[in-house]
């Protein structure tokens, strides 16, 4: 009932105090005194998750913006350093490549899921049998369960020269473009990214199922008594109501891209040279193996900032209407 | 009979599309058990039917690997993380859904920013943090910034759960005097158990599969999460590649473990958890 109020309690009910209540709460001036004193005791359940996070949290984010307008070894005396290191993140050539690979890296962590997700999920939606789609459930969340680092060292495996990948090709006849994956400048960052495809698949089509599911069924029956097919039945009808879903699972894997670390790390460390090098891998080794901790810090506050830049704009476009 | 053969003929795509999927899933996995089962010191191929398992690589991988103290460690550091910040992020999201404490929405806000902030931005400042705590290196030093940075999904997940409660609820768990402790503590938690127990599993994840802030903040792999350990195993045996794959497969194998025994509950969680993050 104070003016602090209109940051809980609905704006419009704030501002239009009636007489009557004005005179009622003059009436009751003690009561609600007592009553706001007990609301501000209330921010005694707050303060450990307050404390934590900002200690944690917010405090570490100010000190990488601090870190980031300085020249620091991380053991001798730090000197203010300007914007250089903002300019060399877009200048130094293994920065700038780290971020363009990020980038890269959507089309394979996010689209590609996205994509096989609808089309596995659109064509699998009437399936009746509980038992098999119990168990493809269960295996297509696997992904997800293990940790990304360990997935790294599964997809290691397959790439390498004696691996299944190479086997497969040899199989089908496609021996000649056996190949080390993961060592070769060209095939790489691919590489990378099919695991990351890997990982977000099973998790993408599993949350589109389940968004299918809500979507009326009569309404694909109407639709098929009015002669549409499969494919605009898709577009009419599965698509449109899948907007949500298709939002949902574009951010969490565009997070995933942009701030890959652990499978990158993993897998490549980066290399070969910086070939599939993301920011995530580079602020760990600028300020662990370089120690450059200036630089570190700017590039993981440009990193931060692109995640802002791009998944805001991505919430306001797939907000239900 | 023709029914069931055009079923059938509608039905099988729909499978075999469903059985690649699940497959190829599950694919890398078969691959590193086929690798993992192979003699030790000979060279597996890809994959493979093995004719003769060696399953004792496991157990050798188990003891070279140390998964008995990576166990511990693990569990030492879910059960220093998971209880409390599934406790503090209620109250607080308690705190501000019904007692709506005065800036409760700016402190919200400032936990929704923490949504989008990827864990690179924090992860050097940290280790300089705990360097001068005295942290570095001790468990303590890791479990302190995962309750912290797991604050802004977790109040986010209960406020959304304290928000639901009808307010007759509320209303009824104040009278008699009861302060809001108690009302906290033996009407509203209880009614909130789906909802802490969803966020339990989605951080008992979050926490067991952490790697970058393990490795960064805990030098010793034997003190690490299993995904952080995975680390140190590798650099020490890369060129193993049955010990490899046996001690790799044995560090994923707990979260399998219980997520197949537990895998309806998963399943939940993790859908909603990512419809609500």
């Amino acid at each position: 009932m104070t003016s602090l109020d209109g940051m809980t309690a609905p704006a419009a009910q704030a501002g239009a105090v009636t007489p009557a209540r004005r005179s009622s709460r003059r009436a009751g001036a003690g009561a609600s005194a007592a009553r706001r004193r007990a609301r501000w005791a209330g921010w005694l359940f707050a303060l450990p998750a307050l404390v934590m996070y900002a200690v944690f949290e917010l405090y570490p984010v100010l000190t990488a913006v601090q870190y980031s307008f300085y020249d620091w070894d991380g053991i001798g005396v730090a000197t203010p350093a300007g914007l250089q290191n903002y300019v060399r993140v877009f200048t130094e050539p293994q920065l700038v490549a780290s971020i363009w690979h990020s980038f890269a890296l959507i089309l394979f962590f996010s689209l590609l899921p996205v994509t096989l997700g609808l089309v596995v999920a659109s064509i699998t939606r009437e399936i009746r049998s509980q038992f098999a789609g119990g168990v493809a459930r269960t295996l297509m969340f696997l992904p997800q369960i293990i940790p990304g680092a360990a997935s790294a060292i599964a997809w290691t495996w397959m790439y390498s020269p004696d691996g299944a990948v190479n086997q497969l090709l040899s199989a089908v006849g496609l021996g000649a473009l056996r190949t080390a994956w993961l060592g070769d400048f060209t095939w790489a960052l691919p590489a990378v990214g099919i695991i990351g495809t890997w990982l977000a698949t099973g998790l993408c089509t599993l949350l589109l199922l389940a968004g299918i599911g809500k979507i009326d069924a009569s309404i694909y029956e109407a639709a098929q008594i009015d002669g549409a097919n499969r494919i605009q039945q898709f577009f009419a009808i599965t698509l449109p109501g899948l907007r949500s879903e298709i939002g949902v699972c574009i951010t969490i894997t565009v997070i995933a891209a942009l701030a890959s670390f652990d499978v990158v790390f993993m897998s490549t460390q980066g290399g070969p040279g910086y070939a599939t090098t993301v920011p995530g891998v580079q602020v760990y080794q600028l300020a662990f193996t370089e120690n450059r901790v200036g630089q570190s810090s700017a590039l993981a506050v440009v990193l931060s900032l692109l995640v802002l830049a791009v998944i805001l704009p991505l919430q306001r476009l797939f907000r239900e209407r | 009979m023709a029914t069931s053969l055009t079923r059938l003929r509608d039905t099988a795509p729909k499978t075999v599309l469903l059985s690649a999927a699940a497959l190829f899933s599950v694919f890398p996995l078969l691959s590193m058990l086929s690798a993992a089962l192979a003699p030790q010191g000979s060279a597996p191929a890809g994959i493979s039917i093995p004719l003769d398992p060696q399953w004792h690589n496991f157990v050798d991988a188990w003891n070279v690997a140390n998964i008995t103290t990576l166990l511990e460690s693990s569990a030492i550091l879910v059960v220093g993380v998971v209880p409390v910040a599934v406790l503090i992020s209620a109250m607080a999201a308690y705190a501000i859904a019904q007692l709506r404490i005065p800036f409760g929405s700016v402190f919200f806000l400032l936990l929704v920013f923490g949504l989008t902030l990827p864990f690179e931005i924090v992860v050097v400042p940290l280790y300089y943090q705990m360097q001068s705590l005295g942290l570095l290196n001790t468990r303590l030093g890791l479990i302190l910034p995962l309750i912290g940075l797991n604050m802004p999904f977790a109040v986010y997940w209960m406020r959304t759960h304290f928000q639901s409660v009808p307010a007759d609820i509320t209303e009824a768990s104040m009278i008699d005097g009861a302060g809001s402790w108690t009302a906290f503590r033996h009407i509203q938690l209880p009614l909130a158990i789906p909802a802490l127990a969803s966020l339990g599993v989605l951080m008992f994840l979050s926490t067991w599969n952490q790697f970058l802030l393990a490795i960064v903040l805990i030098d010793d792999p034997d003190k690490r999460t299993m995904a952080g350990a995975l680390q140190g195993f590798v650099g020490a045996h890369s060129t193993d590649v049955v010990l490899l794959n046996a001690g790799a497969l044995m560090i994923m194998a707990p979260t399998i473990l219980v997520f197949v025994v537990f895998q309806r509950f998963f399943v939940r969680a993790m859908l909603a958890g990512a419809v609500k993050g």
